[in-house]
């Protein structure tokens, strides 16, 4: 098998850093000193949380399937920043971060990893099925693709009910090639639905590179959009402001009774497909290219240069998340399991 | 009582259910404007125009996913997926999104969705337009099926399908939308998983539903000739199933026919045989008998598709096989 290095962008934030001349950050993104920290935070929160689940998994305290996102966090971030908590988001098989940057709540994320009573599905939907309902969050999904028509759905739901709400429709490179894709697409666009179709192209599938399974035109992914008529930004999926500046123009067309916009971001999973993946199909020195670019201390460096943060208060919010999800992983081994004469419950509502 | 025809009993449920809650709507492929394409949703957007009457491209997998978010974000779909065979095209969203979000998200989301759809042979459209899929949808946890014969549970069934806060298959028999029958005015509702008598007799139980309710009615006539006394129960609904009207009625008969158009094998009918083998054993007085289509697509030929339907005669030989 061929097996080709994919370059990283020659520097990090390579994206904001040009925008960034002559302005501060609080000015280029509109957002507070506070959402700006916040932005590290949870990514930080988001880190330790997918190093905590891969231990664990590794560890045999999680069973089944775990598809962690380290690398990817500024796509997560990035694009709840743009949402209310009332907005909607579907996610995908890889979906923690997804639901933590939502705001859901890290101890009942790692109980339903840990398929507990208190986890957010009482321990039947397990790593690829959280939902948290109250915060928009209508579900990670163990179907690629799977989240699409939910999400045209919830959108359409916006638009009927004049509630006012964006849906941010996350998916993966793989989903590209899904005949839902094209399907809900179409109707957003015909319906001109309230809805940000974010593509996270993390560049490799389970077994090997994306380019071997994705035909694109002239104008690369942007090209799957305007098929459909439908305005495409190209964000640097390791850049968070890149990623909040790309969505937000996406949801701010929501907004307006605009339509549909793609997104598609280009960022990179340091880990496999799913815990135990033993990367036959990666160049060994490709991740650690990429990590030079890693959306968390890049950040975090443009926070401090900035004069929002100090290296001190970057190392305390580290410090904060590996204790807060140190205590997630203390609740979650704490909670007892279902009992066994619930397994018929809840069937039908 | 007045009289409507099975597709009007269906419109006026929908109508009547839309007027009561503005969260209903409909979508599915020239459900609009031109009616749908049997025009069972004609008068619904004469009423209730395109902002409550969707037409959708033709994109099944686009119907249901969709459909599955507007219903986890408050809305009450009622799609249409025009022929049940095409059912298959969003089997995803059916089986794995609609049929599991509440159970898999523990009870978080509710999914109040009906998908009618139109099912059977019977009009010379062959194998991609016929079919009578019911086998498939019932075997997924989650789903409910419902599969009305007269006007009037038509009108009953869909009325409480649209009030259920979960997934719903309602099957509309091609066949049947021009039969007639009486209808009760208003607002008028029959539970779902509960079957009905529509012939009461003492010697064998032709369990049917759907379009096959009627052929067992015109069996039930012709062994009436042989002196022999059928009990018609109509299941009306599949999922979930009425055993105890299934038990009850073939405890009083000692024999039981089990009657439906679908293909044999892994057709509901063995679902239904199991049921009686495994809780009414000792109130058999015969084996139990499978009257079904043929395990084949549904032909073309006029001669060949009349073959292929369960007529009330074969219905019949089976019951009289059994005394």
């Amino acid at each position: 098998m061929t097996r080709v290095v994919r370059q990283p962008p020659a520097q990090p934030l390579a994206r904001t850093r040009a925008r960034l001349e002559g302005t501060t950050l609080v000015e280029l993104t509109g957002l507070s000193r506070d959402r700006l920290l916040g932005m590290y935070q949870r990514m930080a929160l988001i880190r330790q949380f997918e190093e905590q689940a891969a231990a664990l998994y590794r560890a045999g305290r999680i069973r089944g399937v775990t598809h962690t996102y380290q690398g990817q966090e500024a796509v997560a971030v990035g694009a709840t920043w743009c949402l209310t908590e009332e907005d909607y988001i579907t996610s995908t098989h890889r979906g923690h971060a997804h639901v933590l940057a939502k705001g859901a709540d890290e101890k009942r994320c790692m109980a339903e990893l840990m398929g507990r009573a208190t986890g957010y599905c009482r321990g039947r939907g397990g790593s690829m099925h959280i939902a948290d309902l109250s915060r928009g969050i209508l579900g990670a999904n163990g179907i690629v693709g799977g989240g699409m028509g939910i999400a045209v759905g919830s959108a359409l739901a916006s638009d009927l009910l004049k509630n006012g709400r964006v849906t941010v429709c996350f998916f993966g490179d793989g989903a590209l090639n899904q005949g839902i894709l094209h399907e809900v697409s179409n109707l957003a666009a015909i319906w001109r639905l309230p809805c940000v179709f974010l593509c996270e192209n993390n560049f490799y599938g389970m077994s090997g590179p994306v380019d071997n399974m994705l035909a694109l035109g002239p104008d690369g992914f942007k090209g799957r959009a305007q098929a459909f008529g439908l305005p495409a930004v190209e964000c640097d999926g390791m850049d968070v402001i890149d990623v909040f500046l790309g969505v937000r123009e996406g949801v701010e067309r929501a907004r307006a009774g605009e339509g549909p916009t793609y997104v598609f971001t280009h960022t990179y999973r340091f880990l496999g497909h799913h815990v135990g993946d033993p990367l036959t199909y990666r160049d060994k020195e490709e991740p650690e290219l990429w990590r030079r670019l890693d959306p968390i201390p890049n950040f975090g460096r443009l926070l401090v240069e900035q004069g929002l943060a100090s290296t001190q208060d970057l190392a305390d919010w580290d410090q904060e998340a590996s204790v807060r999800i140190a205590e997630a992983v203390r609740y979650a081994e704490s909670s007892p399991e279902p009992s066994r004469d619930t397994l018929l419950e809840g069937l039908f509502g | 009582m007045r009289t409507l025809s099975y597709m009007q009993a269906i419109a006026e449920a929908l109508i009547l259910e839309m007027r009561r809650d503005p969260h209903i709507y409909i979508a599915g492929e020239d459900v609009g404007k031109f009616g749908g394409a049997f025009g069972v949703t004609g008068p619904v957007f004469k009423e209730f125009g395109p902002t409550r009457v969707l037409d959708t491209p033709i994109s099944e997998t686009a119907i249901i996913g969709h459909a599955v978010g507007a219903a986890a974000a408050g809305l009450r779909p009622v799609v249409e997926i025009l022929f049940m065979d095409f059912l298959p095209i969003a089997t995803d969203e059916l089986c794995n999104q609609a049929a599991k979000i509440h159970y898999m998200f523990g009870g978080q989301v509710s999914c109040p969705l009906v998908v009618r759809t139109a099912i059977g042979a019977g009009m010379g459209a062959a194998a991609h337009h016929s079919q009578s899929l019911e086998a498939w949808v019932c075997h997924i946890p989650g789903l409910k099926t419902v599969a009305p014969a007269t006007p009037a549970d038509a009108k009953g069934l869909l009325i409480s399908a649209i009030r259920d806060d979960n997934p719903v298959v309602f099957l509309e028999h091609k066949m049947l939308y021009a039969t007639k029958g009486e209808v009760p005015e208003g607002d008028y509702t029959i539970p779902l998983g509960k079957a009905e008598i529509k012939q009461e007799g003492k010697d064998v139980t032709l369990i049917c539903y759907s379009a096959m309710v009627r052929q067992c009615l015109a069996a039930g006539a012709l062994l009436e000739k042989d002196g022999i006394g059928a009990e018609v129960l109509d299941l009306r609904t599949l999922v979930p199933l009425d055993k105890e009207a299934i038990l009850s009625s073939v405890a009083k008969t000692g024999r039981a026919v089990i009657v439906h158009e679908a293909c044999r094998t892994g057709g509901f009918g063995g679902e239904i045989a199991a049921v009686i083998a495994e809780e009414g054993f000792a109130t058999l007085k015969a084996p139990v008998k499978r009257v079904c289509g043929p395990d084949t697509p549904v032909p073309f030929s006029p001669v060949l598709e009349a073959e292929f339907i369960v007529s009330a005669p074969k219905i019949a030989e089976a019951a009289k096989s059994l005394l």
